[in-house]
């Protein structure tokens, strides 16, 4: 058979074809659904938590990952039943399913089960000569025939390959069986050369990155149409810790690897430097060591890495970059945040300049430029673009005046610095929640948009009249509780009543893509973007701007807005319930006869009018706060995270260094408001309770969503006992704020054009009041109520809420309904004894505050009510003796 | 007698049209369908058309003529529904191997008296194996996404069935069509290639996938590209696609294919798209007018019809293709 020198391509498929031509850039392989690899994604798949294990594999392909590795090699779980149901359910999922699957296990049958569920072309992670040549062949014979390309390890009856020789005789051997007996298509192989870590101090491993790429080399030419793979932090493994330097190691083994032909691999694309920003001293230092070019190269960076560890702390001290030239300093310090010296070179430009205004347009420019590249390739973090407008906004202040007088000087002047659009911000009516609408602000400012901002409960005719007022080319809208949705989508409404045109841009934390695209999308139709992620506002902000490509920008969200849509509808349509009636039946029935029952210590209100804020410390659960900067993980271990540890930690001083201060001067007031009562359930889904000045009810919301055989539809009234029963049981709830002087602090910052600390100020005060709702909730268990006189929670264990009894929130899964917090308030009289309000929309004034429920039974837990149909709402609103346009108005995000 | 491949770059071949169109004409009753072997079956099997091959053969018989008459190259064997998956709803799981057998068998013996007749123009019998009323991909239930109706190995081990009988029979190609579920023609694939190799016997292969609409998708949700990607690791006398649209609109996809296959192309579209009453009422001339397209662009090795289409369908596209030359087939794997 004569083989003709034609070109033949590497091709697989999910739904759609992924074709790795001699053009295509290195294939990055998605490797977090790997339980091996992710104890975020094992422990998703132990507690068969799979929606969220698909979280994991949507992002990864959101995030650029060609092909996603999906591996169940974990001793705790039934890997053939994991691998199969997983798969089964991204063939579910459009926008996962539409890139290839890589099939990764050491077992075969967990292998070839995953190659039996997926239609398009897979890769098989993998085969070796490891076990001999028969198995090698049965194996590679099946994948052929099921159509999947295969990884071959470099490994064979002796042991892995370690040496130059040793790779390319494996790889030969493998490449010669699977092509001339097995008729394996050459471009379906794929060779792992195994990549293992250099600068171990060992003397043997130190050429083990160089004889894997020399290896990859002799590979590409010698062994036609194959490609070459590996997983890349393996290399730098010596150097955990210090990722400056694993980061130029990555960079610089890749760099070679690519060039010698490896084209496909598992990157983290956060542990990766630019080859050409790789500072010069550090580059030779590393490539001396992945190359093996000197006896010592070793020794030789591991002591320059100690000096690239410090050199983050050094700075601070290091003033040298104070005698660069003018614009370095002020890149610098817009790049770095520092604000100590910018008033001073500002000043110095200003006199060098024709006009103050063109130290804006220049110089600050060309400084914010540098951070807005750098925070949109992912080399800066949200903190830090924060900190750097922080810089910018003192450089403008000091600036102003002499642009004023300027002005005055030369009316017929332009009168300010061309901006790159005008963007309206708004925190919907009835609705106070602002920290992440006020970082979006700060990022699309340091991005040149003009930002008219409107604060918080601000009413729809108001952003209407401003946004045709002012000219705005977008408007964003942000809103933290649930009536906030329908507030979105009456304004989108309005919009269009109004023949509007611009964007609409829609985020908070309960808003979600569904939401936009179910509720909003339809209503207006220009376009409508859902934007929960401060550093994606940027660029759909100017995609959206962008005159020459807009139109089709629009075009294709909007149609991908609808494509969900469908897909969503479709999806969730045919959902079964059960009448309410049916529902009530299926209640969770305790034994009221054996369940512990404990009558609280204290019955009655109690006010707690000053709190030390000392206290509170302990109870903070720090990982929300970092999630409200756009830094994603979870507290203590966030702090050492190769991606955002460094940032992370920075932030965290920060926090502190407030917070003590914060301690220090009582800068902040708590105040919180708590009863607990004589309670009964009544017909079923009320929950009756007496109080010394009268009788109240709340009022509970039940599941209605058909179950499994054997699961109850809960209700909140199912954790106390009914009247019928003759068990008297009991019932609390409360109200917490340490909000009070916030707003107070941050207008002060503000006025120091402190958008940092503004934040800052804002998210710690929410930290605190969850952190009071925490700690009075114990207080309660312990004291008050004292069903829990001898429980010993570590802060973690509270996090998980491990402790027994529950407090659930209205607004909240258990019990959505906004409107069980007026019951509260009268039963409480909150506002009267500390001042907590309650706006229109039903959130809390000051923001920082939380209110809610008292559960003792051990058996109460919390859960998620999900949709409720028609039934319940008319019952409902009966019971409660609301209109049902009022209770339809409340419950609308609930309603199936 | 030169080999079908050969054949195959030399001139274009034309598959047969519909099967059930042409047998609706004899308006069969419960009582034809049956026949006297059937006559005290416990269930209904009219609509069974598989089963006239047993009942009605020379109804079947007939239709083969005529569309070999017409100027066919290729019929198509009467089993698109001859799996024991497809059959479970006549309860004739056991008499899967006699249906495609016996049908194979009598489009054999058509074909042959043509080539006798003919001997210039060979006559081919392609064994039709439809995808089953079930997808390995997809889940039936909307509320539970991760459950399958079928498995692979159900799939396989019922397809392979159906494959044995047919290659008995006397099929000289089998024929995947109307694919809907990559993964299920992926089963049939892979029970072809276990009766190759157990049989030590090579048998061309044509896989004819559906595009269900507009979207430019399968069922399943492949675009035509990643289609071909997922079952090119077989060794296919022709890749291509049927039913569902007719033939205007198969257009761009069959492009994809013409220029991304290795393989032959092959196109049996339907007469037009079905009116309000799910009659196809594109004419003769209408179809061969859209099928000059294919032609003019050099798209296509084997053309032919699906539903709808009649001998005089097949007899405007056949009198009109033998002006034509045949797509190049690229590189083609032996």
């Amino acid at each position: 058979m004569s083989v003709v020198e034609e070109k033949r391509y590497l091709k697989l498929s999910g739904l759609e074809p992924m074709i790795v031509s001699a053009e295509t850039n290195f294939i990055n392989v998605g490797e977090r659904t790997n339980v091996a690899g992710s104890r975020k994604f094992l422990r998703l798949v132990k507690e068969e938590k799979f929606d969220e294990a698909l979280d994991i594999a949507r992002h990864q392909v959101e995030g650029g990952a060609q092909v996603i590795d999906i591996n169940m090699d974990d001793g705790l779980i039934d890997g053939k039943e994991a691998m199969v149901r997983f798969l089964n359910l991204i063939m579910a999922e459009p926008d996962i399913a539409r890139v290839p699957i890589m099939i990764d296990s050491s077992k075969w049958d967990i292998i070839e089960a995953g190659l039996q569920v997926v239609q398009g072309k897979c890769v098989v992670n993998s085969i070796s000569l490891k076990e001999g040549e028969e198995e090698f062949i049965a194996h590679a014979k099946k994948i052929k025939r099921y159509g999947a390309a295969v990884i071959v390890m470099a490994f064979d009856e002796v042991g892995q390959a370690d040496t130059y020789e040793r790779r390319i005789e494996i790889a030969k051997r493998s490449y010669d069986i699977l092509v001339d007996q097995v008729k394996f298509p050459p471009e379906d192989i794929i060779f792992d050369l195994n990549i293992f870590p250099v600068a171990t101090g060992m003397e043997e491993h130190r050429k083990n990155a160089i004889d894997f790429i020399e290896g990859t080399r002799w590979v590409r030419e010698n062994l036609p149409h194959c490609s070459v793979s590996g997983g890349v932090s393996n290399v730098s493994f010596s150097f955990r810790g210090n990722n400056p330097v694993r980061e130029a190691m990555h960079s610089v083994f890749l760099y070679h690897a690519i060039k010698a032909g490896m084209n496909m691999g598992i990157v983290n694309p956060a542990l990766l430097e630019v080859y050409d920003d790789i500072p010069k001293d550090l580059l030779e230092h590393v490539e001396d060591v992945i190359l093996d070019r000197r006896d010592d190269a070793t020794e030789r960076l591991l002591d320059f890495a100690e000096t690239v560890k410090g050199t983050k702390k050094e700075q601070t001290a290091d003033l040298s970059w104070r005698e660069e030239p003018l614009q370095d300093r002020i890149t610098r310090a817009l790049v770095k945040g520092i604000d100590q010296y910018i008033v001073e070179d500002v000043e110095e430009a200003r006199q060098q300049a024709d006009k103050p205004i063109e130290v804006i347009e220049g110089n600050l420019m060309t400084g914010m430029d540098v951070v807005g590249d750098l925070f949109g390739s992912g080399k800066m973090f949200l903190p830090q673009v924060v900190k750097s407008a922080r810089v910018m906004k003192k450089a403008v202040a000091h600036l102003l005046p002499y642009i004023e007088e300027e002005k005055l000087k030369n009316p017929n002047s332009s009168a300010g610095s061309d901006n790159a659009g005008k963007v309206l911000m708004a925190t919907v009516k009835g609705d106070v929640h602002d920290i992440g609408k006020n970082i979006v602000s700060v990022v699309l400012g340091c991005n040149n948009y003009e930002i008219v901002d409107l604060g918080v409960m601000v009413p729809p005719e108001k952003i209407i009249q401003t946004a045709i007022d002012e000219q705005v080319d977008i408007i964003g809208l942000s809103g933290l509780i649930t009536p906030s949705l329908d507030e979105m989508v009456y304004l989108a409404k309005e919009m269009e009543r109004k023949n509007f045109s611009v964007p609409l841009l829609i985020g908070g934390a309960t808003t979600s893509k569904a939401h936009t695209a179910v509720k909003i999308d339809p209503e207006y139709k220009n376009a409508v973007v859902h934007v929960n992620d401060a550093s994606r506002a940027v660029t759909v902000v100017g995609d959206l701007l962008n005159k020459k490509s807009n139109q089709k920008y629009v075009g294709d969200l909007k149609e991908e807005y609808e494509k969900f849509r469908d897909g969503f509808l479709k999806r969730t349509k045919q959902k079964d319930y059960l009448p309410i009636e049916a529902a009530r039946k299926n209640k969770y029935a305790i034994d009221w006869s054996t369940s512990p029952i404990v009558k609280p210590n204290t019955l009655g209100i109690q006010v707690i009018e000053e709190l030390d804020l000392h206290l509170l410390e302990e109870f903070i659960d720090w990982t929300p706060f970092f999630r409200s900067w756009d830094l994603h993980g979870k507290y203590p271990a966030i702090l050492s995270d190769a991606v955002v540890g460094e940032q992370a930690t920075s932030l965290f001083a920060d926090a502190q260094e407030l917070l003590q201060c914060v301690f220090d001067e009582q800068l902040l007031s708590a105040k919180a408001i708590f009863g607990l009562f004589e309670a009964n359930t009544v017909a079923d889904d009320d929950i009756a309770v007496r109080t010394d000045t009268g009788a109240y009810t709340f009022r509970t919301l039940r599941q209605q969503l058909k179950k499994h055989a054997g699961k109850p539809n809960f209700a909140l009234a199912d954790f106390i006992a009914p009247k019928e029963s003759g068990v008297q049981d009991y019932m609390g709830c409360f109200c917490v704020s340490t909000g009070f002087g916030t707003q107070e602090l941050a207008a002060a910052f503000e006025k120091e054009h402190d958008d940092y600390n503004s934040i800052m100020i804002k998210a710690l005060a929410d930290r605190l009041a969850e952190a009071y709702a925490e700690y009075l909730h114990k207080k309660v268990r312990t004291q008050d109520w004292g069903y829990a006189v001898d429980e010993q929670l570590s802060n973690d264990e509270l996090i998980k809420e491990s402790y027994t009894g529950i407090r659930p929130a209205p607004g909240y899964p258990a019990c959505p309904d906004h409107l069980e917090k007026l019951t509260i308030w009268d039963i409480l009289k909150v506002e009267e004894k500390i001042g907590v309000s309650l706006t229109e929309g039903l959130a809390m004034w000051p923001a920082a505050s939380v209110s809610g429920y008292y559960f003792a039974n051990p058996e109460a837990r919390y859960f998620g009510l999900g949709k409720i149909k028609e039934d319940q709402l008319r019952d409902f609103a009966e019971r409660k003796e609301i209109d049902l346009e009022v209770a339809q108005k409340w419950l609308n995000p609930n309603l199936a | 007698m030169k080999d079908l491949k050969e054949i195959l770059e030399e001139r274009i071949l034309v598959l047969d049209g519909a099967m059930g169109t042409m047998l609706q004409r004899h308006k069969f009753t419960e009582e034809d369908f049956r026949g006297e072997r059937f006559k005290d079956w416990p269930v209904p099997v009219q609509g069974n058309n598989d089963l006239l091959s047993l009942t009605q053969p020379e109804a079947i018989k007939e239709v083969h003529r005529l569309y070999f008459a017409a100027g066919a190259d290729i019929v198509e064997t009467n089993t698109f529904s001859g799996t024991t998956i497809a059959m479970a709803d006549y309860e004739m799981e056991e008499l899967v191997y006699e249906l495609n057998y016996e049908s194979a068998k009598i489009a054999k013996e058509v074909a042959d008296e043509f080539t006798a007749k003919e001997p210039h123009k060979p006559r081919f019998v392609a064994g039709s194996i439809g995808p089953t009323n079930r997808t390995a991909s997809m889940s039936p239930d909307v509320n539970d996404p991760g459950y399958r109706a079928v498995t692979f190995d159900e799939l396989r081990i019922a397809y392979k069935l159906q494959v044995e009988a047919l290659v008995d029979g006397g099929s000289d190609i089998l024929l995947v069509e109307t694919v809907f579920d990559t993964l299920n023609a992926k089963a049939a694939l892979f029970a072809i290639e276990e009766v190759k190799e157990e049989r030590n016997k090579d048998i061309p292969i044509m896989v004819s996938g559906t595009i269900t609409d507009a979207s430019g998708r399968t069922l399943s949700g492949q675009t035509a590209e990643a289609f071909l990607v997922s079952i090119s690791h077989i060794p296919m006398l022709t890749v291509g696609f049927n039913c569902a649209l007719g033939a205007d609109q198969l257009t761009p996809h069959l492009e994809v294919l013409a220029s991304k296959a290795e393989f032959g192309v092959s196109a049996h579209p339907n007469a037009g798209l079905p009116n309000a009453f799910g009659e196809y009422d594109e004419t003769p001339e209408q179809m061969a007018s859209q099928i000059k397209e294919y032609l003019d662009k050099s798209l296509v090795n084997i053309v032919g019809g699906c539903c709808g289409t009649t001998p005089e369908h097949i007899k405007a596209i056949a009198d009109m293709a033998k002006n034509y030359k045949p797509r190049t087939i690229g590189a083609v794997v032996s």
